[in-house]
């Protein structure tokens, strides 16, 4: 089925997220041949998962969109969706790298019509939306999915839902015989952009993600505000889908702490000034956020971002790292622990309990860099090296926000291109 | 010895941060808080200390040398370690202030209140005699700490518990004539005696150096 073409010219991109799109794209339009490959079955990664970026409040859809119709437009791009590297090996312009591929078990012919997920039964937790909703087992992994294709889920094969979706399909499109497969490429050079994965709050014990419903995480919340998310955009808590007055940020929920991740995951001080626009854009001044943190890291520019928000009579915000959270078992309401260090006066001036109906936990950026033969740092990122003909692009390299996974993976692309022009002989 | 309250900070030029480094136990983390507050957040005792750990290290740093010192805080410490698995810097803060109790008393600056360093001293006492911890020694001077008069009322109040374990056999009366004790009473104080030995020849070293 799949039949790639591919040269100790060409390049690999390995993660179809807004770094590796971006590698892809800058590659490909500077004439390079490029294989695009994703794990998932749309390209989009976490960005398409936002609601907004920071600081201009723009909403990401846009830019993917933009992105993408420049993907359909460009010959150059080879995408494999489903698909995990297994092994690179080689020198720099000569990489023989082994990938599998998993069924998607829908063909090109699929004209996105749905009618495959209206006749399935089966429901499956919602990765796009962390788990919060449900899917049908025939499903498009989001609006703006790309490719725009339906997907089988695996778990679904063999059923007699899997035959039901077969013969919905107008189009002819279902493939139930598809079979997984490994395919090796010869390729030049190999750009890494297998992005971030939210830190897993459940280890954070003291929070007690795993017990309070309305204990959420930031990606969470996003999901929330999404008109196609788990609350079709109404901002609600988990335990009784109230509309919440008094919302806690806890920043650094993972991030620079040496029981967790180590590193500081610069996206979530940002991300969580943000987060208190929402809540004052669609509750206004029926609900407060109070932002508990160590110390606001929103870095150069966008530090004009904080201060507006710290404008806001309806934000607060107490410089103090949560210590615990215990429910109030009647409401579902949960009490924040800790001290105050800007409260003036000895320990039992700075000690509060502080109730709070949603609390919205920060949670820093765990690099997906899972291969063992990858080199990587002791937190877990990429370690950048020449000589094996492996670039690290965007959050696999190092925690960054959008614009500047963007700027890391243009730069990739570059280094990548220097390798494959060696080969052709128009670089030295 | 000259007093070591005037002696010392000269030889660290005031710089209290370096005389904690050199003279506490785990002294040398001190730096390395970033302030975050979640000890102080994570301590049971927290709202009756005058300082909660972190403000102890900034107090430090900030070269608080008598407040920090004579202060009762690292005193309310009861070894819980809650600060210590939550300290995303892995501070051995627990031990910090343990090693801080040690230093303010060993250079006469524990506080009278609570009695905390005050019974430490009768535990050691009492433990350093027969090598075993006499019981009814220990809570009887625990008891009269603050005073006969105190004590009777405390014992009075007591009686019933008391009463309970002479019955139940938890505690001995003839222990008062002196107490069980170890096999090698004189390999142990000889024990003490060597641990005495390099700590004070640790304190001497700290003296020379003086940096």
């Amino acid at each position: 089925m799949t039949a790639v073409i591919a040269t100790n010219q060409t390049i690999l991109v390995v993660g179809g997220g807004i770094s590796g799109i971006t590698a892809a794209l800058e590659a490909a339009e500077c004439g390079k041949q490029v294989v695009l490959i994703e794990k998932n079955p749309s390209l989009g990664g976490r960005v398409s998962q936002l609601y907004k970026y920071f600081p201009k409040l723009c909403f990401p859809t846009c830019g993917l969109e933009i992105n993408l119709r420049r993907i359909k437009a460009n010959r150059n791009i080879h995408l494999l969706t489903q698909a995990e590297v297994e092994q690179v090996s080689g020198v720099p312009g000569d990489l023989s790298v082994t990938i599998r591929l998993r069924p998607r078990y829908v063909t090109e012919a699929c004209t996105a019509c749905g009618d495959c997920a209206k006749a399935v039964i089966a429901e499956f937790d919602d990765e796009f939306n962390y788990g919060r909703k449900r899917r049908k087992g025939a499903y498009l992994p989001f609006n703006l999915a790309y490719p725009q294709r339906y997907v089988m889920d695996a778990r679904m094969i063999g059923t007699d839902d899997a035959k039901a979706a077969q013969a919905a399909c107008k189009a002819n499109a279902i493939d139930l015989d598809m079979q997984e497969e490994v395919i090796t490429l010869k390729v030049g050079a190999v750009i890494w952009a297998t992005g971030w994965k939210p830190y897993d709050a459940a280890k954070i014990q003291p929070y007690g993600y795993d017990r309070f419903q309305n204990v959420i995480t930031s990606v969470e919340f996003e999901r929330m505000l999404d008109p196609f998310g788990p609350t079709n955009g109404q901002i609600r808590r988990p335990s009784d889908g109230a509309v919440p007055k008094n919302v806690a940020f806890i920043q650094c929920a993972g991030s620079r702490d040496r029981n967790h991740l180590q590193h500081c995951s610069r996206v979530c001080c940002m991300a969580t000034l943000k987060q208190t626009t929402y809540v004052r854009e669609q509750l206004g001044d029926a609900a407060r956020s109070s932002v508990y943190y160590i110390d606001i890291r929103a870095i150069d520019r966008i530090d004009d971002f904080h201060r507006r928000v710290k404008e806001d009579a309806n934000v607060t915000f107490i410089k103090s790292k949560v210590a615990s959270i215990t429910k109030d078992g009647a409401t579902g309401d949960v009490f924040l622990h800790g001290n105050d260090l800007e409260k003036p006066g000895v320990g039992s001036d700075m000690r509060y309990k502080n109730r709070h109906d949603l609390v919205v936990l920060a949670v820093g950026m765990e690099p997906s860099v899972s291969a063992a033969w990858l080199p990587t740092n002791p937190h877990g990122f990429l370690e950048g090296n020449p000589s094996t003909g492996i670039f690290g692009a965007g959050v696999s390299s190092e925690a960054l926000d959008v614009n500047r996974a963007v700027q890391n993976a243009t730069a990739a692309a570059l280094r990548a291109i220097q390798v494959v022009n060696r080969v052709a002989g128009v670089e030295g | 010895m000259s007093n070591p309250n005037q002696t010392i900070p000269g030889q660290y030029r005031g710089n209290f941060l370096r005389e904690v480094e050199a003279n506490v136990e785990e002294g040398e983390w001190v730096k390395m808080c970033m302030q975050c507050g979640v000890c102080a957040g994570s301590c049971p005792l927290g709202p009756y200390w005058d300082y909660p750990p972190q403000q102890i290290f900034m107090m430090i740093r900030a070269g608080k040398r008598e407040e920090v010192l004579s202060s009762t805080s690292m005193w309310m410490c009861t070894s819980c370690y809650n600060c210590m698995v939550r300290c995303p810097r892995e501070l051995p803060i627990t031990h910090i202030m343990h090693g801080l109790a040690t230093y303010a008393k060993r250079i006469g600056k524990a506080p009278q209140t609570p009695i905390t360093p005050r019974f430490a001293q009768k535990f050691w006492d009492n433990l350093t005699v027969t090598g075993r911890v006499n019981e009814l020694k220990l809570g009887l001077a625990l008891y009269f700490i603050n005073g006969i008069g105190e004590g009777i009322q405390t014992a009075m109040k007591m009686q019933d518990i008391g009463l309970g374990m002479l019955k139940t056999k938890r505690m001995s009366p003839f222990e008062i004539l002196g107490g069980h004790g170890i096999k090698d009473k004189a390999g142990f104080r000889a024990m003490l005696k060597k641990a005495e030995e390099i700590e004070l020849a640790k304190i001497a070293k700290n003296q020379v150096a003086g940096v």
